[in-house]
Order: structure tokens, then sequence, then C-alpha cells
């Protein structure tokens, strides 16, 4: 992976590998929030990320999360889960090959995301998660701090999705968000 | 531009980030029906202007499948409700009303 130009204020980089889980089951079952406590997660709200000492785990749907873990540690991670949740129906599978990451800060950084993604970025929050696309692929965005925000999307478009954020990130001054 | 709350994320979703299912709550003839019942099943949809009920998924977002009562014509959403019914929830079809009151059900769904 190449890291991608500083533009405009808004840096977009290209982040290191990282291991990534995504497990399927019932949100709601009380059940799943016990396994996730039992391997170091914590169970997100909708729309929301949240910080465990194993990983964060991200909001994807009323059945999907996606953990993101240190680097090769999802299939462990898979395993650690897949026991605990032992009798529940439930999916866990380590992914992390088939992803990418990419940061987005500086001071554009919403403007960078909102000509890209079909997103509300001007109400967005620290902590918010949003499914959603970029351009022409799907991917999921949170927002880590201030003006700051990871993007995770499949690693076979990478390439396009880190030139399009770089494209995208160039030439922010001036705009506003409503 | 249509924008169409998912009831699973809870977010506006603008068109291009979801995919359209086409008519809701068709009754499904299987290869043991009628050849009239299955060829209408297949074909035969409402069109209308107005008052529709459509099949939308949260494509590019959650995946999931959901119901969307909107018009036609002006794009105005009454409401969205889960995939999981055969038949308008009473919310949307009060939501329906408060908009259009003289509306009627064009196939009657079941109230
Ligand atoms: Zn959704």
């Amino acid at each position: 992976m190449r890291d991608f130009a500083e533009t405009s204020g808004v840096r977009v980089e290209a982040l290191p590998p990282a291991g990534m889980v995504t497990l399927r089951g019932d949100l709601s079952d009380p059940r799943l929030g016990d396994a996730l406590n039992a391997v170091g997660l914590a169970l997100p709200d909708r729309r929301r990320i949240a910080a465990g000492s194993a990983g964060s785990t991200v909001w994807m749907s009323p059945d999907e999360l996606l953990v993101v873990c240190g680097e090769g540690e999802d299939r462990g991670l898979a395993a650690r889960l897949s026991e605990a949740l032992a009798g529940v129906h439930h999916l866990a599978a380590a992914v992390g090959d088939a992803r990418v990451r990419f940061a987005i800060d500086g001071k554009g950084a919403r403007i960078a995301l909102a000509k890209i993604a079909p997103a509300d970025m001007a109400a967005f929050e620290i902590g918010e998660v949003r499914r959603t696309r970029v351009a022409q692929v799907a991917a999921a965005f949170w927002m880590t701090g201030p003006d700051a925000f990871e993007l995770v999307c499949f690693r076979s478009v990478a390439d396009y999705a880190g030139k399009l954020l770089a494209s995208a990130a160039g030439n922010v001054e001036g705009i506003a968000l409503p | 531009m249509l924008l169409i709350e998912c009831p699973y994320c809870g977010v506006k979703a603008e068109e291009t980030e979801l995919a359209a299912g086409g008519e809701a709550h068709l009754t499904r003839h299987g290869p043991d029906s009628a050849e009239e019942a299955f060829a209408a099943y297949l074909f035969d949809r409402l069109n209308p202007k107005g008052v529709h009920f459509e099949r939308w998924r949260h494509v590019n977002g959650c995946g999931k499948w959901f119901h969307c009562a909107r018009d036609t014509a002006t794009l105005e959403v009454f409401g969205t409700y889960s995939a999981q019914t055969s038949a308008p929830p009473q919310t949307i079809l009060d939501a329906i009303r408060a908009r259009r009151p003289d509306w009627k059900p064009a196939n009657a769904p079941a109230e």
C-alpha cells in the first residue's frame, strides 16, 4: 500500500493492516453482549463504535458487528468469540485480510467525505459509524476525533478508494456544509 | 431526490444508497398454482400514480430489506417498516391518511 499525499489540509493515509472479525448474530440477545465482554469487547449502540481491551466493535446492522483488532489477532479472536457463543446461533469470521483502512483527518475531513458519500456529514459525531458508499464502492467510516475519520473498505478496491479519497481531499477550502 | 429512512439503521438514506425491490405485499403463487395466478404474480403490478407500497434494500448500508410507503408522483415518503410483515402496519396507514384523506388502498391490504 502506498501513502496518499497531503492536500489542502486534509491528510489521507493508508493505515497499516489490522485484524478484523465479522460477527453475525442477534445483537439484541444478551448472550451476545456477554460473549463480547468475555473476550474483552464491548457491544456498541446502533451506528456507534465501542472500544474494548481486545479491540473496537463497529455496529454494521442489527445482526452484524465488525471487530477491529491487532494485526494477526483476528483468527484467535474469532475462535474465542465462537467458543463464548457455543450454542447461540452466530458466525464469527476473520476478515482482516479482505479489508483495508484509511485515516482521513484535518479541517476539511467532513467535506472530503461529504463529496463522495451520500451521508449527512454536517451532523456527524465522534464515535458515530456510517455504513454507506464512497463514489462507486461500499465502505464504512467512523469519527475518531475532531475532524478525524477512519474508513474501511474491501482490499480489492483499495487503490480506487485511496485515489478517490486523495482526490476528494483536494480543494476543500471555501466549501461549507449546510 | 428521494430520501428514505432505513428502519434498521435509522439513517435517512439517499436513493443511490438503496436498491429498489418493486411492489410490496405480493401474494406468491408457486408452481402448483393456476397458470393465471402464477402469471399475475410474476407480471401484474399496480404502478399507481400516488400512494404506493414498495420493497427497498439498504444495499450500500446495513444490507437489510424493508418496506416503504411513498407517493410515486411527489416522492413524499409516508414511512418505512419491517420486511417481516405481509401488510402495512396501522401507523403507516394512519400516516398516509393524514396526508391523503381520500386515499383508498388499491388492492385493499388487510387492515
Ligand atoms: Zn440500513
